[in-house]
């Protein structure tokens, strides 16, 4: 291929080019690295929080790029200041019809919290998602389930706020409205419906499992664990607390399937939190109470919070929703759990105060005004 | 000097195929298949494929063997709705499940159970058969029998796993299902369950035994290479007749460590290295749940589980705000 002089010269020349191309090369392609690594950083740095005593291995591992990025949902949190009502005001209950929650609202603070709401949860179909498209003078009627529904999740909010503190405000006063779970969206994501069982022609254990569904997390882990936990008290915990004891498996002691089921839910804490097991437990003993930190107590605090409101709030609602917002398998209602207020963080919203400006929605009472 | 030319093998051998032994006229009746060659197989060992000496154990065991594999798979195929990219996007999590625990050791229904109990029945078939048959040939071949008891040792940690355990827990339910991840799950919340196997001592025994086994195969591996230039290779010649290769290999481990093994007992350290960790891990897996239900208390109780000094929770070590970048 090459003319003959070619490789005639070549051949009484050698010369050994692959040592210089290589060395120049492999030098050439440091410098390049070396000057992109200190331009642009080290692309794959993690940063630990330490959630445990040293020897312990308890730390929770982030990504610098996701631990230093804000939740982008912050910035659209409203703030409004509530109006201090200096009495002798109007209330909604006097001015509006069929106002059976915020009645002893002044009129001002009524009507900021419904523009509040209708950002939160229908920003873009306005006072009509909930009212109708009529007059204001119709705006009293019950007739959207959206409104029967909103008006129960107003109820559900200030009980959360009130009876719920100790988790929603375990480290200092966050609370939640309805952004915290809605993010501008008319349903919140990261609700969920039953779906168990997964599988066909099986039944018991082997039916509620061993499928990649979004209730397992996508792992082979069974897919019932959320509506076995997080709508009755059933209890988690698996462990003897002798190193012996006697029993029947699955009666007195608990059984490996049920360990499963135990696990299931405790992955999908982790992944509602994007956390890892260390965050609350000391992973060599998951059951022993001296071993674990303040954050165990307050997820423990909203699994019963949050069977509450799956029980008393979302559960119930089930025949006032139109077919298209109920379970896609059992027609069930919507239910909610640790993610759909988390949606993978720590602490959702990443602990910003959202309930400052709003205590109509902190109370079932009469709200507190901050008095300048 | 033979250059390397492959993976693993220097030279391959291809010519007429080795027949092994007839003595006495009638031995070939039994061996089945044509003798060809493999180049592709030539690199990882002996480029000979075939012929092979199946018997009625052999026979025995891949029928009972297919069988076990074909219900297993047939049986998550039907839990798919019998799809097949369903089958093929699902085959990791997919799993035949021992049954619920409410059947014990009874014989549970098909859909529960019963399948993986029929399932088992020929797996266990399959797996005894064919060790019969490393028996045997080793018989046969008037060896010794190690292969055999090195198979009966990983067997025995099968059997306590998918029997033993079971009978003694009083329910099939205890036994590992069938499938990619789903025994996976099992590991997990076995040692969950009984309050962290890592301080049950004879999964410590198992794990030493199973990391030795590695660390002894690189080293005795790393050692024949490394004198087959003098003769190390031929290890059997070695062994009765120590030469030079032998000297070095010694004298390398002694002024490296201050002990070597010898030539034949450093099979005896891989050996019993190889067999200890299926038998130690299995009579762990034994007293789990039989005898020991919380294996960290246990541990507390015989005073090897440390405690740790120090506060629980991120708020003694730093704050939530300060990792996110909130403040400094």
């Amino acid at each position: 291929m090459l003319p003959k002089w070619f490789n005639d010269w070549n051949r009484d020349n050698p010369t050994d080019i692959y040592g210089p191309a290589i060395l120049i090369g492999v030098l050439g392609g440091a410098v390049v690295a070396a000057a992109l690594l200190v331009s642009w950083g080290q692309p794959f740095a993690t940063s630990s929080l330490q959630t445990g005593p040293r020897g312990t291995g308890m730390s929770v591992p982030e990504f610098n790029v996701a631990r230093l990025t804000p939740d982008p949902d912050i910035e659209n949190i409203i703030e409004d200041a509530p109006y201090v009502p200096e009495g002798g005001e109007p209330l909604a209950k006097d001015i509006y019809q069929n106002v059976q929650v915020l009645g002893d609202l002044t009129e001002d603070n009524f009507n900021r919290l419904m523009n509040g709401i209708t950002q939160w949860v229908a920003p873009d179909q306005g006072c009509a998602y909930c009212h109708g498209d009529g007059d204001l003078e119709t705006y009293g009627e019950d007739n959207l389930y959206t409104k029967v529904v909103s008006r129960r999740m107003i109820q559900m909010t200030q009980n959360i706020n009130e009876n719920w503190s100790g988790h929603v405000n375990a480290n200092q006063e966050v609370g939640v409205t309805c952004y915290t779970c809605h993010r501008g969206q008319n349903v919140p994501s990261e609700i969920w419906f039953r779906i168990a069982p997964v599988n066909e022609a099986v039944e018991g254990w082997a039916a509620v499992q061993n499928r990649a569904t979004s209730i397992s997390q996508s792992t082979s882990l069974p897919s019932n664990a959320l509506e076995t936990y997080l709508t009755d008290y059933e209890p988690v915990n698996v462990h003897d607390l002798e190193s012996r004891v006697s029993g029947i498996i699955g009666e007195d002691v608990a059984s490996i399937q049920k360990t499963e089921m135990t696990y299931s839910l405790m992955n999908y804490f982790s992944n509602s939190l994007g956390v890892n097991c260390v965050f609350c437990h000391n992973s060599r003993a998951f059951y022993d109470p001296e071993q674990v930190t303040p954050q165990w107590a307050t997820a423990l605090l909203g699994r019963q919070m949050v069977i509450e409101m799956n029980q008393e709030y979302l559960i119930p609602l089930q025949d006032v929703y139109p077919a298209e917002r109920l379970g896609p398998i059992y027609g069930d209602a919507p239910k909610a759990a640790c993610k759909t207020c988390h949606k993978g963080y720590q602490q959702p919203l990443q602990g910003t105060n959202v309930i400052g400006d709003w205590p109509e929605l902190a109370t079932t009472g009469a709200p507190e005004y901050a008095t300048e | 000097m033979v250059e390397y030319q492959n993976i693993f093998t220097q030279v391959q051998v291809q010519g007429t195929p080795e027949w092994g032994m007839d003595d006495n006229g009638k031995m070939m009746e039994e061996r089945v298949g044509k003798p060809g060659f493999s180049t592709l197989v030539g690199w990882l060992g002996n480029a000979q494929l075939g012929p092979i000496y199946l018997g009625w154990t052999g026979l025995v065991s891949l029928l009972t063997g297919t069988l076990a594999l074909n219900i297993i798979g047939l049986n998550m195929l039907a839990q798919v709705g019998w799809s097949i990219p369903e089958f093929i996007r699902q085959l990791f999590w997919l799993a035949l499940e021992p049954p619920s625990p409410e059947y014990g050791l009874s014989m549970p229904p098909l859909a529960d159970g019963g399948w993986y109990i029929i399932a088992s029945f020929f797996l266990l078939v399959s797996v005894m058969t064919w060790w019969l048959r490393t028996y045997l040939l080793a018989a046969e071949h008037k060896m010794g029998k190690h292969v055999a008891w090195a198979f009966a040792s990983a067997i025995w940690l099968f059997l306590v796993l998918g029997l033993f355990r079971p009978i003694l827990m009083g329910s099939w339910a205890e036994a590992v299902p069938y499938g990619i991840f789903p025994h996976l799950d099992w590991t997990t919340a076995f040692s969950i369950r009984y309050g962290n196997l890592y301080y049950n001592p004879f999964h410590c025994l198992s794990i030493v035994f199973l990391y030795g086994s590695v660390l002894l195969f690189a080293m005795h591996g790393a050692t024949i290479l490394a004198v087959t230039r003098y003769g190390g290779d031929r290890e059997l010649e070695q062994i009765v007749d120590r030469g030079t290769a032998s000297e070095r290999a010694a004298l390398f481990w002694r002024w490296t460590m201050g002990f070597n093994a010898t030539m034949e007992g450093i099979h005896r350290w891989a050996w019993w290295f190889a067999v200890l960790t299926p038998i130690t891990g299995g009579i762990g897996i034994l007293l789990t749940g039989t005898v020991v239900d919380n294996w960290f208390i246990w541990a507390q109780e015989h005073n090897f589980a440390p405690l740790y000094d120090g506060s629980y929770g991120y708020a003694d070590y730093g704050s939530y705000e300060a990792f996110i970048g909130k403040e400094n």
